[in-house]
C-alpha cells in the first residue's frame, strides 16, 4: 500500500515469496476499477487503485460463486475501509484485510502491492 | 422390528401434514424431543408441505418450494420420520401402532393428526378415468398429466378449493366450469351479495359458473373415460375431466377401528386439551379432531393452536383449545375475499352496513351490534381493511362503520390505520400475536425491520395476510420512538435518487466525484463511494448526458469506473465469469441474412444460443477477450448493442399486426421498430420493456410491459406500469385512441417523468404504486401537464434521441477501451482457465466443477 506518485513509467509489483513480481504499468489501472493478473503458479489476483492512488491486491476468485471475477467488481469505501463488491452476488470484501463484510466467516487472500520504477 | 419401550418415553405422531409439523416444532420448543423418542408416520411420499398454497404449484412453485419440513430440524431433534409408511392399526391395550411396512412402534403418547379426505359425492361413475380430487401434490401431478389430453374441465364444488381448482384448470389451458349445489359461490364464507360480486368477477375471467345445480352422474365413454356430467336441472355438461372439491371429511377410520369415540358426522372426539375422550394416552389434532366445542376445524390456524395445546399438555403445561375464530382472508384467482367474526349476522338484533359496487366487483358488509360493536363482516374485491377490521371485532370502532366500508376516495370514507388499534388486538391470527407483542419487538427487542420482527414474534410467518399491517405497525413504532427512517440512497448520499436527479439537472453537475464531494454525506465526501450509488449516479448522468454536458458514451473517462460490471464490459456476466451477447433486433424483426450472421458468429465462437422472451437471440459463453471480436463482426453486419446488460430499454416486442394478420388493425411491427429505435440506449432507474400489439387480442403481451401499446381501429391505446416476473402487474390504461405523434409524445413524457422521479432499481410498476396520487397523478402530469414540465420532459428526450450512438461501434473503434477486454492484464492472450464448458444437448454449458477447484479440498471422488 504505497502512495503512488503520478509517473508514467512506474510498474505495479506484487510481493510473492519475498520477491517482487512485476505485473503491469501503473497506467493500466483506472482509479475505481480493477484488473486481473495471472501469477506464475496459476493463481489469479485482482488489482485495484482508488481515487487517492492507493493500490490493493486480493485473490480474484469470488469465494461464493467460484468464478474469477472480483477484478470486475465495483469498489467503494465502507466506514473508511476500501472494499470491492463481487459482480456475481454483490458480497463486499475488504481490500486490506480480505474479510467479507457481509459474512464474517469468509476471507479472501490479500497481497502486498507497490508501484516501483 | 418391534421397538421396546426403554427408559425414554415414546411419542408417536400419526400424520405429517402442516399441523403434524407444527406439533413437532412445539415439542422441540418445549424440550420434549430431548426427553422423548419421537416417531412420525407419514402416509404421503413426502414430508409436510404447505397444503394451503397447493395451487401455487401451477404458478411455478415446485414441490420442494412448498415443503415446510426442514430435514435438518428433523435430524437435529432426533425425530424418526417414516414417509410413505402410514399407520394401519392401533392397539390401545398394548399401546402399539403398526405401520404399513410392518414396523411396530410402542408408544406412551399417541397423537393422531391424520387430517381429512376429500368428500366425493356418491354419483355413478365417480371413479372413472378423468375424475380427480384436489388435496395432495400427487393429485395435482395427476391432474396436470391428464389435462394434457383434455380440452374441458369441470369442478364440482364452488368453495374455496373448488375455485382454486377451476383457476388451475384454466391455467392448464382448459375451458373451465364450476358446478356448485348452493345458490352462490363460496357459500360458507360469503352471503348472497358477496357471492354475486364474486360471480361477476369470476365469470369475467372466462370461467363458467353453474350454481344451484347438483351433479347426478358422470358420463363415460366405452373405454371408461369421462365425457361429461348430468346435472340436476336435466342439462348435460360435456367435459373431459372432473375435479371433486365438495368439501372434506375427517380421517378418523384409524380411531374408529381402535374403539375411540367419533362424532356423528365424523371427527375424533377430544377434550379441551385435545386428548381423546376415551383414552388419556391418545390425542387428536387438526382436521381429524372434533373439538370440545363440537366443531371440526378445517383451517390451519386452529389446527396449529391444537398442536400447541397438545404439546403443552404433554409437557404438563396448562393449555386449552376451546374453539377458534373462522376468519379468513384469501386471494382467489386474484380476487380478495375475506370474512371475519359473525360474517353471516347470526347474533340477535344485529344490523348490516353494506357497500356494493357491482361495476367494480366490490362488496363490503359489516355486521354491527345494537351498541355499535363490530361483530364481523365480509369483504369481496377489496380486503385491504381486513387486518384492521378484524382486530376491531368485538369492540366499538372509533369511527362510524359506514366510513369503514366506503372507498377511500369517497367523501366520508375513512381509513383506520393500525395505530388506532388497542394493544391486545390480535394482528397475526396464525400465531396469535397481539399488537402489543409486535410493538414490544421494536421497543424492547430492538427490531428495526419487518423481517426481524417476523423472526422475533413469528407474526406474519403463517398465511402472511397480516404482513401489510405488520409493516405499518413497525414503521409507526419506529417513528414514534424517534428513530428516523433514513430514506437516503445509500451510506454515501442522504438524498433520494429523485433529489439527486434534480441536483444533477439543475446544477449541471456532470461528474460523480463532483456530486459526492459537494452533496454526499459528510463522512463520504472525498471517498470512493460505494457499489450502490456509483451505478445509480452513472445512470442519472447518462440519462441527462447531452443536457448537462457529459459524454453520452458510458465508458468515457470517469463514467467507466462507475458502471456495474455488465455495463463496463457491455455484456452480461454469467455464473462462471463468461458473458452473453445480445444484439438489438428492433421489434423482433430480422432478415434471413441477419439470422445467418448471428448463426455463423455463434458457430464460429462456439456459443450457446437461445431465443429470449423479448424476441431476440442471446449468445452465451463468450470469454471477455472474445467480446470485441464478436462485436466487430456484428457491427460489420449492421447490428447494434441490444443493451441487455444495461438498466435501459431492452426490447419492444411486437406481433405481426395488420400487414399479415387477419385480425390486425394497425401496423404494430413498424410502431415497435420506431419505438425501439427511439428509446434505445436510454439509461433509466431500472430496465424498461415494451411491446406493441396489432389488435385487442394482445399477442405481444403489451399489458405486462413498462409501456405497452395496443392498436385500436382509431389509433393506439397506451398502457403503463405493467410487469411480468416475480410480481406480475397488469399495466394501466394511460390514454386511448392516440395518433402516432400523440403516442410518441406521451411515451416521451412518461419515460422522462419516470426517470426523474423513480427510486434506484424501481420498475415502473412499483413506482406507479408508490408515488403519491398513483396513476391519476401521473396522468395529470404527463397528459394534462399539471406541473408545467412536459415541455422540458420532451426536450430532454429529444436530446437523448439526437445524441444516441451505438456503444459497441464506439468501443471497437477505440484501441484504449479495447485494451480492457482481456482476462489478464499481464497475459492478454491467455484465457481465464476457470471459464470452461462441457457439452449438453448439442451445445455448451458452463463447466461448473471447474469453479469449485481451489476453494474446496480436492479429495477422492468428491471431484468429477
Amino acid at each position: 500500500m504505497t502512495l503512488a506518485p503520478e509517473t508514467t513509467d512506474l510498474k505495479i509489483q506484487l510481493l510473492l515469496d519475498e520477491d517482487w513480481f512485476t505485473v503491469c504499468d501503473l497506467t493500466a489501472l483506472t482509479p475505481g476499477r480493477g484488473v486481473a493478473a495471472l501469477l506464475p503458479d496459476g493463481r489469479q489476483v485482482a488489482l485495484f487503485r482508488d481515487r487517492a492512488g492507493e493500490l490493493y491486491a486480493v485473490d480474484n476468485r469470488d469465494p461464493f460463486g467460484g468464478a474469477a471475477v472480483l477484478s470486475r467488481g465495483l469498489t467503494g469505501t465502507h466506514r473508511g475501509r476500501p472494499f470491492v463488491a463481487s459482480p456475481l452476488l454483490k458480497q463486499r470484501f475488504d481490500l486490506v484485510s480480505g474479510e467479507c463484510l457481509d459474512d464474517e466467516t469468509v476471507r479472501i487472500a490479500t497481497y502486498e502491492v507497490r508501484a516501483a520504477a | 422390528m418391534t421397538a421396546t419401550p426403554g427408559a425414554t418415553p415414546t411419542i408417536v405422531l400419526v400424520g405429517h401434514g402442516m399441523v403434524g409439523q407444527r406439533f413437532l416444532e412445539a415439542l422441540a420448543e418445549r424440550g420434549l424431543t430431548a426427553t422423548h423418542r419421537v416417531v412420525v408416520l407419514c402416509e404421503e411420499p413426502r414430508p409436510a408441505y404447505d397444503r394451503v398454497a397447493l395451487t401455487s404449484y401451477f404458478s411455478g412453485k415446485t414441490p420442494e418450494d412448498l415443503s415446510m419440513t426442514d430435514l435438518e430440524f428433523i435430524a437435529a431433534h432426533g425425530i424418526e420420520l417414516y414417509v410413505g409408511d402410514p399407520a394401519v392399526t392401533v392397539d390401545r391395550t398394548a399401546r402399539e401402532v403398526t405401520a404399513r411396512s410392518g414396523q411396530v412402534f410402542a408408544y406412551d403418547t399417541l397423537v393422531l393428526a391424520t387430517g381429512s379426505f376429500p368428500f366425493v359425492p356418491p354419483v355413478p361413475n365417480k371413479d372413472a378415468d378423468g375424475c380427480f380430487v384436489y388435496r395432495t401434490i400427487e393429485d395435482l401431478l395427476a391432474i396436470e398429466e391428464y389435462a394434457k389430453t383434455a380440452t374441458t374441465g369441470a369442478v364440482v364444488g364452488g368453495g374455496l378449493l373448488g375455485l382454486e381448482a377451476a383457476g388451475a384448470l384454466k391455467g392448464l389451458g382448459l375451458t373451465s366450469h364450476i358446478v356448485e349445489f348452493a345458490p352462490r359461490l363460496m357459500p360458507v364464507q360469503v352471503d348472497e351479495g358477496g357471492g354475486a360480486a364474486l360471480l361477476r368477477t369470476i365469470e369475467e375471467m372466462g370461467l363458467s359458473v353453474h350454481t344451484g345445480v347438483g351433479t347426478q352422474e358422470i358420463v363415460v365413454d366405452d373405454s371408461g373415460a369421462v365425457t361429461g356430467m348430468k346435472l340436476s336441472d336435466g342439462s348435460e355438461l360435456a367435459t373431459d375431466l372432473v375435479v371433486f372439491s365438495a368439501g372434506v371429511r375427517p380421517r378418523d377410520q384409524l380411531a374408529r377401528d381402535c374403539g375411540l369415540t367419533v362424532g356423528e358426522r365424523g371427527g375424533i372426539a377430544v377434550d379441551e386439551q385435545c386428548r381423546t375422550v376415551n383414552d388419556p394416552h391418545v390425542f387428536a389434532i387438526g382436521e381429524c379432531a372434533l373439538a370440545s366445542d363440537g366443531r371440526v376445524y378445517g383451517l390451519v390456524a386452529p389446527g396449529y393452536e391444537q398442536a400447541e395445546t397438545a404439546a403443552a399438555t404433554i409437557a404438563a403445561d396448562e393449555a386449552a383449545f376451546t374453539g377458534a375464530d373462522l376468519s379468513t382472508k384469501l386471494k382467489l384467482l386474484g380476487v380478495d375475499v375475506a370474512s371475519f367474526g359473525d360474517a353471516h349476522g347470526t347474533t340477535a338484533d344485529c344490523l348490516d352496513v353494506v357497500y356494493s359496487d357491482s361495476r367494480a366487483g366490490l362488496y363490503k358488509k359489516l355486521v354491527i351490534g345494537r351498541d355499535g360493536t363490530l361483530l364481523g363482516g365480509i369483504l369481496v374485491g377489496d380486503a385491504e381493511a381486513y387486518g384492521t377490521l378484524k382486530a376491531f371485532t368485538g369492540s366499538v370502532p372509533p369511527v362510524s362503520p359506514e366510513s369503514l366500508v366506503l372507498p377511500a376516495g369517497a367523501s366520508g370514507g375513512a381509513q383506520l390505520g393500525p395505530s388506532a388499534l388497542p394493544d391486545d388486538a390480535i394482528i397475526c391470527s396464525c400465531h396469535n400475536v397481539s399488537k402489543g407483542a409486535i410493538r414490544g419487538a421494536v421497543t424492547e427487542h430492538s427490531c428495526t425491520t419487518v423481517p426481524e420482527v417476523k423472526k422475533c414474534t413469528k407474526a406474519g410467518t403463517g398465511c402472511g395476510s397480516c404482513v401489510k399491517v405488520l409493516g405499518q405497525l413497525v414503521t409507526a413504532e419506529l417513528e414514534a420512538s424517534g428513530v428516523e427512517v433514513d430514506k437516503g440512497l445509500c451510506g454515501c448520499f442522504s438524498q433520494t435518487r429523485e433529489a439527486l436527479y434534480e441536483i444533477v439537472l439543475a446544477l449541471r453537475i456532470n461528474t460523480y466525484q463532483g456530486l459526492l464531494d459537494r452533496y454526499g454525506r459528510e463522512e463520504a465526501r472525498g471517498g470512493d463511494g460505494c457499489e450502490i450509488c456509483k451505478p445509480a449516479i452513472a445512470s442519472i448522468i447518462a440519462s441527462l448526458a447531452p443536457t448537462i454536458g457529459a459524454s453520452g458514451y458510458v465508458l468515457e473517462g470517469e463514467q467507466a469506473a462507475l458502471q456495474d460490471s455488465n455495463d463496463h464490459f457491455l455484456a452480461n456476466l454469467q455464473k462462471n465469469g463468461s458473458y452473453s451477447v445480445v444484439p438489438r433486433i428492433p421489434g423482433g424483426e430480422i432478415t434471413p441474412e441477419g439470422l445467418i450472421v448471428i448463426g455463423e458468429i455463434a458457430r464460429d465462437f462456439g456459443l450457446y444460443t437461445k431465443i429470449t422472451g423479448g424476441q431476440r437471440i442471446d449468445m452465451f459463453g463468450a470469454r471477455v477477450e472474445q467480446l470485441p471480436l464478436i462485436w466487430t463482426r456484428l457491427v460489420d453486419a449492421g447490428f447494434e448493442s441490444g443493451h441487455a446488460y444495461g438498466k435501459s430499454l431492452r426490447t419492444v416486442k411486437s406481433c405481426v399486426g395488420q400487414t399479415w394478420c387477419r385480425y390486425g388493425v394497425q401496423d404494430s411491427v413498424r410502431m415497435a421498430i420506431d419505438l425501439e429505435l427511439r428509446y434505445r440506449g436510454l439509461r433509466s432507474p431500472h430496465k424498461l420493456k415494451s411491446a406493441v400489439s396489432g389488435c385487442a387480442r394482445e399477442c405481444a403481451e403489451a399489458q405486462s410491459k413498462d409501456f405497452g401499446v395496443i392498436a385500436t381501429s382509431n389509433g393506439w391505446n397506451l398502457y403503463v406500469g405493467g410487469n411480468g416476473g416475480a410480481t406480475p402487474r397488469h399495466a394501466d390504461l394511460l390514454a386511448q385512441d392516440l395518433s402516432d405523434a400523440e403516442l410518441i409524445r406521451l411515451i416521451d413524457r412518461f419515460l422522462m417523468f419516470y426517470i426523474r422521479t423513480a427510486d434506484r432499481l424501481e420498475r415502473t410498476s412499483t413506482w406507479l404504486e408508490r408515488i403519491p396520487g398513483g396513476l391519476d397523478h401521473v396522468r395529470d402530469v404527463v397528459v394534462e401537464d399539471s406541473l408545467g414540465i412536459c415541455e422540458e420532459l420532451e426536450s430532454l428526450m429529444a436530446d437523448h434521441v439526437a445524441h444516441y450512438a451505438d456503444e459497441w461501434a464506439t468501443t471497437i473503434n477505440d484501441p484504449e477501451k479495447l485494451a480492457r477486454f482481456v482476462s489478464f492484464v499481464n497475459a492478454p492472450d491467455t484465457p481465464d482457465p476457470v471459464v470452461g464448458f462441457v457439452p449438453e444437448r448439442d451445445q455448451i454449458k458452463p463447466d461448473l466443477p471447474l469453479l469449485t477447484i481451489g476453494h474446496r479440498p480436492l479429495e477422492g471422488s468428491a471431484q468429477r
